[in-house]
């Protein structure tokens, strides 16, 4: 108006030009128009052919005529877009004439969306009938009505909290615009109006408790190690003394071994030559032609028999608590065990109770102490015998276990109690009757055994049997 | 013929063992100490001497062998042990004994014993023979000569 005069402007192709111009720097502008003071159309640029049309009658005409400005709310209008206008007023030889613009209201909403901020932010702009001018963000659209109290706001800038149907509490802010006309207002939820600052807190709030959380995990962790460490170390200390508890019973065990087998060694001595000398007599004539010299014999062998037996206990007694030189034989230990079972045999079927073999057969030849191995196989099985009593089953099995022969003794006798498991192989524990056993037994084999490089063990339960395994190692004899 | 001798503190053990090596046409005679096994050494000669270890009262095994070594140092000692006092048998060894058996005793391994003493006994004795023969074999005819 102050570039171009009326005259200028009301002429069709000068007015198109300046459009052109102006629609090519900004966007939103709709169309230009240029009103006499009549009310009559004289130029229009736009979209829309609206040159030749009165707005004498119009209320907007008036104003701006009589007030030299006027901005119109946003309306739909017949273009059916959002959009308010702009007219106003100039002189030209003393007669007043207007210059119209429509403006697309999207650019307001463009520039009020820069301040909807954080999550629940919101900003728009609502005339003094409550009506939105841009779209607001959350619950209504545009030109619907808002339920804003538009009271609350005095001149100037107001803030108010205003309750939400969901119990929140919002900060509303609202300034006047276009004299009195527009209210820009600019929303947020409690709370969410130190977002930045939220988030910023809320970060360094992750940080420390995540890095508690990291701080406590480790020292959980080293704190389990450590005591596993410990755990394992009080575990092997209490093995070591469990061990040396162990080698100061054997010890002294030793020591009454071994006097209690030089007392036995002497009148064993005596009986084994006694009977010695009395086979010497059988072998005389007179003697042979008695009717009962088959018996004398015979009772006279078993005599030997035993004393050998005997001889062999009291020497693995004395053996005990001392290193013994053992003589490495060439051991079949399915033959060891057929031996031992054969000595076995008429105890066990006087009771009822029934052995069965299970050997692998081709067992590798052992460089081990036949004797020994004897001794701890008839242990082992004797035993069984007694646990099972009578009328019962004892299994013997022979297997070859990558480098070790594993023998197991397996009855089904009343089992061992859980407290004496740790015990049997203890010197003098029995739980047979006085008299039956002194508890040597379990004791001496374990000895052997562990001798000879092998391992004895046992599992059982009560009223599951039990069953004892002896794990030899492979010793392949030299030849 | 050989002789042995028996000392062992038990008077059944070693009575028996004497029977049972006499049943076998050995002359043998038992004592039952130390000090009666020396005295009768100084009288006679014995080839094979079975002694016991352990014998508490009076001179033990041990000393009895050294007394032994000194009377008769050619006759052959076996030591009779308990199994503890293997290192002691062992000991024995190397003081002069020549073998030692466990006890209770496998008397066939007793009389194997009792042989290998003797062979040893007798070819030391052979040895000793044929060195004298061939000291007066020097001058047999020296002999000749002045006959």
């Amino acid at each position: 108006m102050d570039t171009h005069t009326f005259d200028y402007l009301k002429q069709q192709e000068n007015l198109n030009r300046i459009f052109k111009v102006i629609s090519r720097r900004t966007d939103g502008l709709i169309d230009l128009g240029v009103i006499d003071s009549a009310g009559q159309h004289l130029a229009y640029a736009g979209p829309y052919n609206l040159k030749g049309l009165n707005y004498f009658q119009q209320a907007w005409f008036n104003e701006v005529m009589t007030k030299g400005k006027y901005i119109s709310n946003v309306y739909m209008g017949y273009r059916q877009l959002q959009h308010f206008v702009i007219a106003v007023r100039g002189y030209s030889n003393g007669r007043g004439w207007i210059l119209r613009a429509t403006v697309d209201s999207n650019i307001f909403y463009k520039l009020v969306r820069t301040a909807q901020t954080g999550k629940s932010g919101d900003a728009y702009i609502i005339d003094k009938n409550g009506i939105y001018q841009t779209a607001p963000r959350f619950s209504g659209k545009i030109l619907g009505k808002s339920n804003l109290d538009l009271t609350l706001f005095g001149q100037g800038t107001t803030v108010v909290d205003k309750i939400k149907a969901d119990g929140k509490t919002k900060h509303v802010a609202g300034t006047w615009l276009k004299n009195n006309e527009w209210l820009l207002v600019i929303t947020q939820d409690v709370g969410d109006e130190k977002g930045g600052l939220l988030t910023t807190r809320n970060t360094e709030i992750i940080i420390i408790v995540f890095g508690c959380l990291a701080i406590i995990l480790t020292t959980f962790f080293v704190m389990r190690i450590i005591f596993k460490h410990l755990e394992e170390a009080e575990k092997g200390i209490s093995e070591l003394n469990e061990q040396l508890i162990q080698s100061d019973k054997m010890a002294a065990l030793g020591k009454m071994a071994t006097g209690i087998a030089h007392e036995i060694n002497n009148p064993l001595a005596i009986i084994g030559e006694k009977a010695g000398w009395m086979q010497d007599l059988l072998d005389e004539e007179e003697f042979q032609e008695s009717e009962n010299f088959k018996e004398y014999e015979q009772s006279v062998n078993k005599i030997e028999e035993h004393v050998e037996r005997a001889r062999k206990i009291t020497h693995n007694m004395l053996g005990f608590a001392r290193k013994m030189e053992h003589r490495l034989d060439d051991v079949d230990i399915n033959n060891v065990l057929n031996q031992t079972l054969e000595l076995l045999q008429s105890h066990a079927q006087t009771n009822n109770i029934e052995i069965s073999k299970d050997f692998q057969s081709e067992l590798p030849i052992i460089a081990s102490d036949q004797s020994q191995l004897q001794q701890v196989f008839l242990n082992l099985i004797n035993n069984a015998i007694d646990a099972v009593e009578k009328d019962g089953l004892i299994e013997v099995k022979t297997r070859k276990k990558d480098s070790q022969i594993v023998v197991t003794i397996k009855d089904n006798g009343p089992g061992i109690a859980e407290e004496h498991l740790k015990k049997v192989f203890d010197p003098f524990f029995t739980t047979k009757e006085t008299g039956k056993g002194i508890g040597l037994g379990l004791s001496v084999s374990y000895t052997i055994t562990k001798k000879l490089g092998g391992t004895i063990k046992v599992e059982s339960k009560i009223s599951e049997g039990a069953v004892f395994s002896v794990k030899l190692p492979i010793k392949i004899p030299e030849k | 013929m050989f002789r042995i001798l028996v000392v062992d503190d038990e008077v059944d053990f070693s009575e028996t063992i004497v029977n049972r090596l006499k049943k076998r046409k050995l002359d043998a005679i038992g004592v039952t100490s130390g000090e009666e096994a020396v005295a009768l050494l100084k009288e006679q000669l014995f080839d094979v001497i079975i002694l016991d270890i352990k014998m508490p009262v009076g001179m033990d095994g041990i000393e009895t062998l050294l007394e032994i070594k000194k009377i008769q140092p050619l006759a052959e000692v076996l030591l009779l042990t308990g199994h503890a006092s293997v290192e002691t048998s062992i000991e024995g060894m190397k003081l002069g004994a020549f073998d030692y058996c466990l006890k209770p005793l496998k008397f066939e391994e007793l009389l194997q014993k009792i042989g290998a003493a003797f062979e040893k006994k007798s070819a030391h004795d052979k040895k000793i023979r044929d060195a004298k023969i061939q000291q007066l074999g020097r001058y047999p005819n020296k002999v000749f000569d002045q006959d």
